[in-house]
């Protein structure tokens, strides 16, 4: 099976029913993005595929084949997308476990709508669970990275 | 100023590890609070809390476990205070598990009970204070002046115009005689101690690289899924393994203690192997359990006498002759932790040693029991912490649950296995916090105020049968059930008080689980002083502020979060306020919930905290552990509940558990109370006020008392 993971070509030997979670996780060794749930309830495995944000744990490998994944591995080269700017300015981060899905959530919805209001940022990240409850945080930071994500396109 | 002596014994400024400076002794005294505590251990073998290299580099060895608390920033704090450390260079490692890093309070390698600040507020200090006296008297001989012409500043000595780093340092400091005594800062000359400070393990987890227990990978480690009973106590009868075998990467099946293990190449294969698995369990004692069942005997349990937790007067004669009697019961569900990394565990079993990879709030007990199951003293058990993805208490099982049942797959494999639990195998696995029920008789004086009151407590004793048995349990009462009741400031303005326990055994696994004891004990008292309150025709907060008048910490925070409320003023149609404050861990928080109901659901929009938690080494961490709390509680006040059906939990995953989502997130506001008293917990107490708070709004608002948890309207 054929697929692009943060720009790489890849080839997996992996039957094409099983969760992309896993392929990403155990194939490929790419962990950061998380499994918490395995049924799309908590966004702990989210990734974008073909820039669209999916639940890895329920995407079937075969969905993935030919085009192009990115985990939070491959958000960025430097760690320095806007929405981990934002992530470290405001020190959203608790035990950091749900965050690779929160920020890929938080990133895809920036990228569709460059300055969301707390009705989108409800709808985006809703299906994003945060045990230690960043929430409040988490709403904070994506209205700062559209304004980081802003300012550098202004630059 | 701190003067501490320190004899020869007391540390060891070993050699040239890294080529630096390694700082490690043991300071003996630690603050401890009112839980009974074992008898102070013998002094543990010297270990290092901090290294130095020459790089500059100042690295910190954890004794405590990150599971989102910020423990990676705070305890580096209290180093580079009394070490003047450029912050820039401070690394922070998890310690192994080893007795140097035994809990300054409890005795053993561990996690929990808020208590890590506070616990290691000077042995961290003390570290830093060292290492800087060590190094500014390598500097001294090199630069042939007086230790005392020298100062320190952003991880240099400096003495006129002469400067080292203290990487330069290091290796000459380490070859020194420590000295007698150190003496700490002034609290006055502090610069990070109580400053906002950015936690350090934040660009490690906004890109993905932070390494949690289910991360862990290397060559030959293989994954395992475990079937374990549908009742606790079940055992397997027998099990047919030819399907699971048949599984494209599945290698192994075994039989373990807890269950059958498959084992596979990586964890789907060991999932869908587990699923194909054909196992006949015998249910064991526990298959009658019912949720509804269990309810009505603790009622009955409740209308007899119990252990007595505390007494004063005659309860019951007070009771008979008050002006008015309220009568009530509370109740709450066991709960799940949920933490969102499911457990899990990477054991590899080799000749004299067993490598361990997990995130665990509990090393010291894991140690002593992997070394059991593998016949190896603890020393030959090496522990690697990883990142926790959320501990809450279930990371620390006395039973060391999930630790053990690895090992004992890893040595029925005979080879390196990683066991993961799916959401399901979590949610379903028990250590519940217990279920409890409260039954309270209040009676009140002509005044309205308390006079008599009878309460009884119903529900598990968490301690008992663990090691930590004698500790907690003393004269039939489990400290952990009680606290929060028996020990209430309330009680103390009430004459005639009886409080007892009783602790049914039920077969359920039951833990710690966020603010332990106190997460049922303030539903139930910061409610039923709002009922009183009610019946006395007074308002809740100047009812309190009566109640609590010799009390100024309490007294503190309940005014300042009532201020900060606004609480008193008027508020859009549909929204009314609650208020509820407590102490726990040795910290003092209030809270003002706002709510309304929509479509017969509660909605909270705006919890306003007041905190006192004496210093706040990082107010920032403090602010974000309150905010935490809050969410977390939320999730129990508004949703959260484990039923037994035959036997079995009824709950499986988040879509049947559910919890707190961001679009149910209140605004949270947090104000902390400004203070120079040592510093008290702060990861749990904000989650016990918030159930009442939140109860007490919705009577505001609608007239109804809702006594049962989760809220339901």
């Amino acid at each position: 099976m054929k697929l692009e993971v943060n720009g790489t070509a890849m080839a997996v030997d992996a039957p094409g029913d099983m969760p992309l979670l896993w392929v990403l996780r155990d194939f490929l060794h790419l962990t950061g993005t998380k499994y918490g749930c395995g049924i799309a309830q908590c966004g702990a495995c989210t990734v974008h595929l073909d820039g669209e944000p999916v639940r890895s744990c329920v995407t079937p490998l075969a969905m993935a084949a030919g085009r192009k994944v990115t985990t939070i591995e491959g958000l960025s080269a430097a760690g320095d997308h806007p929405v981990q700017q934002a992530w470290t300015e405001l020190d959203v981060v608790q035990c950091g476990y749900c965050q690779s899905g929160q920020i890929m959530s938080a990133a895809a919805l920036l990228a569709a709508k460059a300055r969301p209001t707390d009705a989108d940022i409800d709808a985006a990240l809703s299906g994003n669970l945060c045990r230690c409850g960043t929430y409040q945080r988490v709403r904070a930071a994506v209205h700062r990275a559209a304004e980081l994500a802003a300012k550098a396109g202004d630059a | 100023m701190n003067a501490v002596t320190l004899s020869r014994r007391d540390f060891l400024a070993a050699g040239a590890v890294l080529g630096g400076l390694v700082i490690a002794f043991f300071v003996p005294g630690a603050r401890r609070f009112a839980l009974a505590q074992p008898a102070p251990a013998p002094l543990p073998p010297p270990n290092a809390f901090l290294r130095i290299g020459t790089d500059d580099t100042m690295t910190v060895l954890l004794a405590r476990s990150e599971m989102g608390q910020g423990v990676w920033t705070t305890l580096p704090m209290l180093i580079a205070e009394e070490l003047d450390a450029d912050w820039t260079r401070i690394r922070v490692e998890h310690a192994p598990a080893a007795p140097a890093y035994a809990h300054t309070a409890f005795g053993v390698q561990m996690t929990g009970g808020s208590t890590s600040t506070w616990s290691e507020f000077d042995r961290y200090r003390q570290a830093g204070a060292l290492a800087r006296a060590l190094l500014i008297a390598a500097a001294a001989e090199r630069f042939g002046v007086a230790a005392s012409d020298c100062g320190t500043k952003d991880g240099a000595v400096i003495c006129g115009n002469d400067r080292a780093r203290y990487g330069e340092l290091a290796a000459a400091a380490a070859k020194l005689a420590p000295p007698a005594t150190i003496t700490l800062k002034n609290p006055k000359d502090w610069k990070i101690i109580g400053k906002a400070t950015r936690r350090l393990d934040t660009p490690e987890k906004v890109t993905g690289r932070a390494q949690f227990g289910i991360d862990v990978h290397f060559d030959g480690l293989l994954s395992a899924v475990v079937a374990r009973p549908p009742v606790f106590g079940g055992k397997v009868l027998s099990f047919d393994a030819a399907a699971a075998r048949a599984v494209p990467g599945v290698r192994d099946v075994v039989q373990v203690p807890t269950g059958v293990a498959v084992v596979a190449d990586h964890f789907w294969a060991a999932k869908l192997g587990r699923d194909a698995l054909a196992v006949t369990w015998d249910a064991g004692p526990n298959a009658g359990l019912d949720s509804g069942r269990l309810r009505e005997e603790f009622r009955d349990l409740a209308m007899s006498p119990g252990a007595v937790a505390a007494r004063a007067g005659d309860a019951a004669a007070a009771l008979a002759s008050s002006a008015k009697v309220l009568t009530a019961e509370y109740a709450v569900p066991y709960l799940a932790h949920a933490a969102m990394e499911p457990l899990n565990c990477a054991v590899r079993i080799a000749p004299g040693k067993c490598e361990i990879w997990t995130g665990t709030q509990f090393q010291g007990v894991d140690q002593q029991v992997a070394a059991a199951i593998t016949g190896l003293k603890p020393e030959q058990v090496e522990i690697h912490t990883l990142f926790l993805g959320g501990g809450f208490g279930r990371r620390a099982t006395p039973t060391s649950d999930f630790v053990s049942e690895a090992v004992q797959v890893a040595k029925a494999a005979g080879k390196p296995v990683k066991t993961v639990w799916t959401r399901e195998d979590d949610t379903r696995g028990g250590y519940y916090r217990p279920a409890y029920l409260h039954r309270l008789r209040v009676g009140l004086d002509a005044g309205g105020m308390p006079a008599a009151w009878a309460h009884t407590i119903v529900g598990q004793s968490i301690a008992v049968g663990t090691p930590f048995e004698s500790m907690m349990i003393r004269d039939g009462v489990d400290a952990l059930s009680v606290e929060g009741v028996a020990d209430s400031p309330y009680l103390k303005e009430v004459a005639h008080h009886l409080v007892d326990l009783h602790s049914p055994r039920t077969g359920v696994p039951v833990l710690w689980w966020r603010s332990v004891g106190h997460s049922h004990t303030a539903f139930a008292m910061e409610s039923m002083i709002d009922e009183l309150a009610a019946a006395a025709r007074r308002d809740p907060v100047q009812y309190r502020r009566t109640l609590l008048a010799q009390h100024p910490r309490h007294l503190g925070v309940l005014e300042l979060a009532a201020e900060r409320a606004g609480w008193g003023s008027k508020l859009p149609e549909g929204r009314a306020r609650g208020i509820a404050v407590h102490e726990s861990f040795g910290s003092w928080v209030a809270q003002v919930a706002e709510v309304s109901v929509e479509n017969g659901r509660i909605r909270v929009h705006r919890v306003v905290c007041a905190i006192d938690c004496g210093i706040a080494v990082n107010p920032d961490g403090v602010a974000a552990q309150v905010e935490s709390a809050v969410a977390y509680a939320l999730s129990a006040a508004l949703a959260g509940r484990i039923d037994f059906r035959d036997g079995r939990p009824q709950q499986s995953n988040f879509h049947d558990y559910p919890v707190l989502r961001l679009d149910e997130m209140p605004r949270v506001e947090v104000h902390i109370v400004p203070s120079t008293e040592r510093p008290g917990g702060v990861g749990e107490p904000g989650v016990p006020p918030v159930a009442p708070a939140v109860a007490n709004a919705v009577f505001a608002l609608t007239g109804r008392r809702l006594r049962e948890l989760p809220l339901q309207i």
